[in-house]
């Protein structure tokens, strides 16, 4: 019951052209793209990246259904700001509610906001969605390596990424668990304010963080015992390659780029300076 | 000055081990064992909880070092810090719960961590990896998620891991503890073939005396100390010191105890059915 709400943005394996690309290009390209939308100030710079984006959701074969049920979470909050620049934008009325005056402005501002979000959200979950756990923590350390000269622990973090990914279906399932045989004795975590539940979690969670350093202790034992000692020395079963499909992504992704810095120098921000 | 090198199995001196609870205070864990385990062998340890099986073991891999004596593994005093790695490379260790010694979220990637550590080519990991995982019956789950496996299947996963680095030994912490019955015989018979087709050594810890019946020698352990030690025959033949120790002796041993007590003309000793069974038929 608890564990429903993970699925969303969970590696969705099929075999698709996204999914094949090397899980390091993929990672830099979600970054470059997350700067580029923040680049892009106008509806053309949304056109360019929006065509991106459902370029690529196309190519990776993921259904829209997927992507959509990804955006549900974040309905609210993407309502909510917009709603906030609807209101508070100041400039010609569109409508007014008591005190709250809808105005035009802040329409174009408020839908402009809303787009960014979606579209920042159906590219950034492609990532995981496409890319499996493992993939994902090689790339990471991969890219990371570099910065270890610098104190950048890159394994060590791609090692708790790792683990992490190993042990929340494992703990998920304890606190399932845990909490069937609290409720079976009479717990309620369902009823009461937000004090009332937040109390009754307790009962949850000191067993779960007893169970859950009793496990990380003796996993340490474990892999100890296989030899463990650190990044130093070690090396990879799976070794990551950059193919042709690879450098034309990035090759993509950079025109892409120099498009959006183009609309934005063009045509410049959605509601041009000095009109508020 | 003891001596780094030492041509044998695997092998304990006068091992004492106290684990310090606080300043004041330490529990004597092992007090003074000595034992030699050959090359090839299958042995069983037997005990009460707390007589400090557990302890035993991570001293044959390094895990813990002795306060007092000396543990050899295959002639590599567990002191030497320079060979602490190898040792645990060649007398590899399985633990009782299969969820906290896997790694990864994939099963290949799991097996692969051992050898990944000892810094093994990449293509040379995918070939023991395969063969690790063709050993142990579970090549068809190698990208499976170790999460939806069965207990069984996890700890046979868990074995693959060790089989990856090439052991000479396996040491086996109560495999079988958090398992099902047939999860067990599962991985029972994994241990079995390691031992007889592979030539592996194999120290066993378990609580189930029917496990201890494969064994080439039973050694029974006590208060941190070895209180018994000899085939499964002899010991099981040990009728009031075993059960002294808060131990069973295996069913089918039982039965015939009973038959041999009520004047049935056999061997109280035998402990598998098979020999009751010939047995039985032999009188008619
Ligand atoms: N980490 C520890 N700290 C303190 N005492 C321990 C620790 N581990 C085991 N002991 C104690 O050492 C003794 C032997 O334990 P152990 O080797 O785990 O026995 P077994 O595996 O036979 O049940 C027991 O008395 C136990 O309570
Ligand atoms: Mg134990």
């Amino acid at each position: 019951m608890i564990s429903r709400g993970i699925v969303v943005g969970q590696y969705y394996p099929v075999n698709s052209l996204v999914h094949s690309l090397d899980p390091r290009a993929k990672i830099v390209i979600s970054m470059i793209f997350m700067v580029v939308l923040f680049v892009g100030n106008n509806f053309y710079s949304f056109a360019v990246a929006g065509t991106f984006a459902v370029l690529a959701v196309t190519l990776s074969k993921i259904p829209w259904k997927v992507l959509i049920r990804g955006l549900r979470p974040i309905v609210f909050i993407m309502l909510f700001t917009t709603a906030l620049h609807l209101f508070l934008t100041p400039g010609p009325a569109i409508f007014q509610i008591g005190p709250l005056k809808a105005s035009w402005p802040g329409l174009i501002q408020g839908l402009f906001i809303g787009i960014r979000l979606i579209i920042l959200i159906v590219f950034t979950s492609l990532l995981t969605l496409t890319t499996s756990p493992i993939e994902l923590t090689d790339g990471l350390e991969d890219i990371l390596k570099p910065f270890s000269r610098i104190g950048v622990p890159a394994h060590e973090i791609a090692m708790m990424m790792t683990i992490a990914l190993r042990f929340i279906p494992t703990l998920l399932e304890e606190a399932d668990r845990i909490m069937k045989a609290q409720m079976s004795r009479g717990a309620d975590f369902e009823s009461g304010n937000m004090i009332q539940r937040a109390k009754s979690l307790v009962p949850l969670l000191v067993p779960l963080f007893v169970s859950a350093f009793r496990r990380a202790d003796e996993l340490a034992m474990a892999m100890e015992a296989r030899c463990y000692r650190g990044g130093e020395g070690r090396t990879r079963m799976r070794q990551l390659r950059l193919s042709g499909g690879d450098y034309l992504a990035l090759g993509l992704t950079i025109i892409m780029s120099a498009l959006v810095i183009y609309t934005r120098i063009r045509f410049g921000p959605v509601i041009p300076r000095g009109t508020l | 000055m003891t001596p780094v090198e030492k041509p044998c199995g695997l092998e304990a001196k006068g091992v004492v081990f106290k684990y310090q609870v606080d300043e004041s205070e330490a529990v004597m864990a092992l007090a003074g064992v000595d034992l030699e385990i050959s090359q090839g062998e299958f042995v069983v340890i037997l005990g009460p909880n707390g007589s400090g099986k557990s302890t035993l073991a991570k001293h044959l891999n390094a895990l813990l070092l002795p306060d007092e004596g000396d543990v050899w593994v295959f002639g590599m005093n567990t002191k030497a810090p320079e060979l602490t790695w190898e040792i645990r490379r060649s007398a590899g260790m399985v633990f009782q719960n299969p969820d906290n010694q896997l790694v990864a979220t994939v099963v290949e990637e799991d097996v692969a961590f051992g050898p990944e550590n000892l810094g093994i080519e990449p293509d040379k990991i995918r070939e023991l990896v395969s063969e690790a995982l063709r050993a142990v019956g579970m090549e068809a789950y190698k990208r499976h998620s170790p999460h939806h496996l069965s207990g069984g299947q996890k700890q046979r996963v868990a074995i693959a891991g060790i089989l990856a680095m090439k052991p000479r030994c396996i040491i086996l912490d109560e495999p079988t503890a958090m398992l099902d019955p047939s999860g067990r015989e599962e991985v029972m018979k994994t241990i079995k073939q390691l031992n007889q087709e592979m030539g592996i050594t194999v120290i066993h810890i378990t609580h189930f005396m029917d496990e201890a019946l494969y064994a080439d020698r039973v050694i029974v352990m006590d208060q941190g100390k070895i209180a018994m030690m000899g085939t499964p025959k002899q010991v099981f033949s040990q009728w009031e010191d075993i059960s002294e120790l808060g131990l069973e002796v295996p069913p089918i041993g039982q039965l015939s105890r009973r038959l041999w007590a009520a004047g049935i003309d056999i061997d109280p000793g035998i402990l598998t059915v098979d020999e009751l069974v010939d047995e039985l038929c032999r009188l008619k």
